[in-house]
């Protein structure tokens, strides 16, 4: 089975060498793209166009997006009480503290800094695809084996 | 610098297990252990005995604990404005996709199911250490928030 991953980035560059690492990595991992946080939102709550959407099993989050930015994107999705599930990974050139911070504030899976060169940024991609994908246990895609109220703890 | 890890773990045997796959992975880390959801939140909050203990890089859980199950000091863990943002790593031997599930929903960073066999379990040790402790960036400081 295909695995959907849904990579939320605005900088076509940054997109397209996401798109070739992935592909070169795993050819079974099918690599959709928001360019920014209102699209992303779209797509992960199936609206207009995004319909068809599939659930993504990971997402590959920038921080700086236009429209709306990569945190507010991250808090919504955390705050969804069917959305928080899925594994976010932020993926980002910023190395400030205070965004790493922040992003781990809001729940973040996990937090990963874009390298310049390609091989690093290569290399990355495939440790991205190591973990998440042959060591994590992710949630089943799609199941809603919780109702609503056992939600609370 | 030493890194910090906090293994939240009943059993000695795999205690054990993990402190001899850590110390062949990455000769820093630094593994503390909780037997019990009780010492690992009393570790966290530098209650008693703990009053010195250092603040973990990185969490590793299990989820069926005496005292305190693993699934309440998760959630402890991520109300706290002060400790949610230490990332924690579920590490157990369910692979119940109900533990699973209840998991994310309470905030694990990931989930990760323990092999029985022991070189699987060194290798999965070895790329906790490869992912988290030398591609992820993780938080310098305690969060304020």
């Amino acid at each position: 089975m295909p695995l959907q991953v849904l990579l939320i980035e605005d900088s076509p560059g940054d997109v397209r060498l996401t798109r070739e690492a992935f592909h070169e990595v795993n050819p079974l991992i099918h690599l959709h793209m928001a360019n920014d946080g209102v699209e992303a939102m779209a797509f992960l709550t199936n609206e207009g166009e995004y319909a068809n959407a599939p659930r993504p099993d990971l997402i590959l989050l920038d921080l700086n997006l236009p429209k709306m930015d990569g945190r507010e994107v991250l808090a919504h999705i955390k705050e969804h009480a069917s959305l928080r599930t899925i594994p976010t990974v932020i993926l980002t050139s910023s190395e400030a503290e205070a965004d790493v911070i922040k992003s781990y504030q809001l729940q973040a899976n996990c937090y990963l800094s874009k390298p310049m060169h390609f091989e690093a940024f290569h290399k990355l991609v495939k440790s991205i695809d190591d973990f998440w994908f042959t060591r994590v246990k992710l949630p089943q895609a799609g199941k809603p084996v919780i109702t609503g109220h056992e939600l609370k703890l | 610098m030493a890194i910090q890890v906090l293994l939240v773990e009943d059993s000695p045997g795999d205690v054990r297990l993990t402190q001899e796959a850590f110390r062949d992975a990455n000769r820093s880390i630094h593994l503390h252990v909780a037997g019990d959801g009780v010492e690992a939140m009393a570790f966290l909050r530098r209650e008693g005995a703990y009053r010195d203990a250092p603040r973990p890089d990185l969490i590793l859980l299990d989820l069926n604990l005496p005292k305190m199950d693993g699934r309440q000091v998760l959630a402890h863990i991520k109300e706290d404005g002060n400790l949610k943002t230490i990332p924690t790593v579920i590490l157990t031997t369910s692979d119940a996709e109900v533990d699973i599930v209840k998991s994310y929903q309470l905030q694990a960073n990931c989930y990760l199911t323990k092999p029985v066999q022991l070189d699987a379990f060194e290798s999965l040790v070895k790329s906790i250490n490869d992912f988290w402790l030398t591609k992820v960036k993780l938080p310098q400081q305690e969060s304020s928030g």
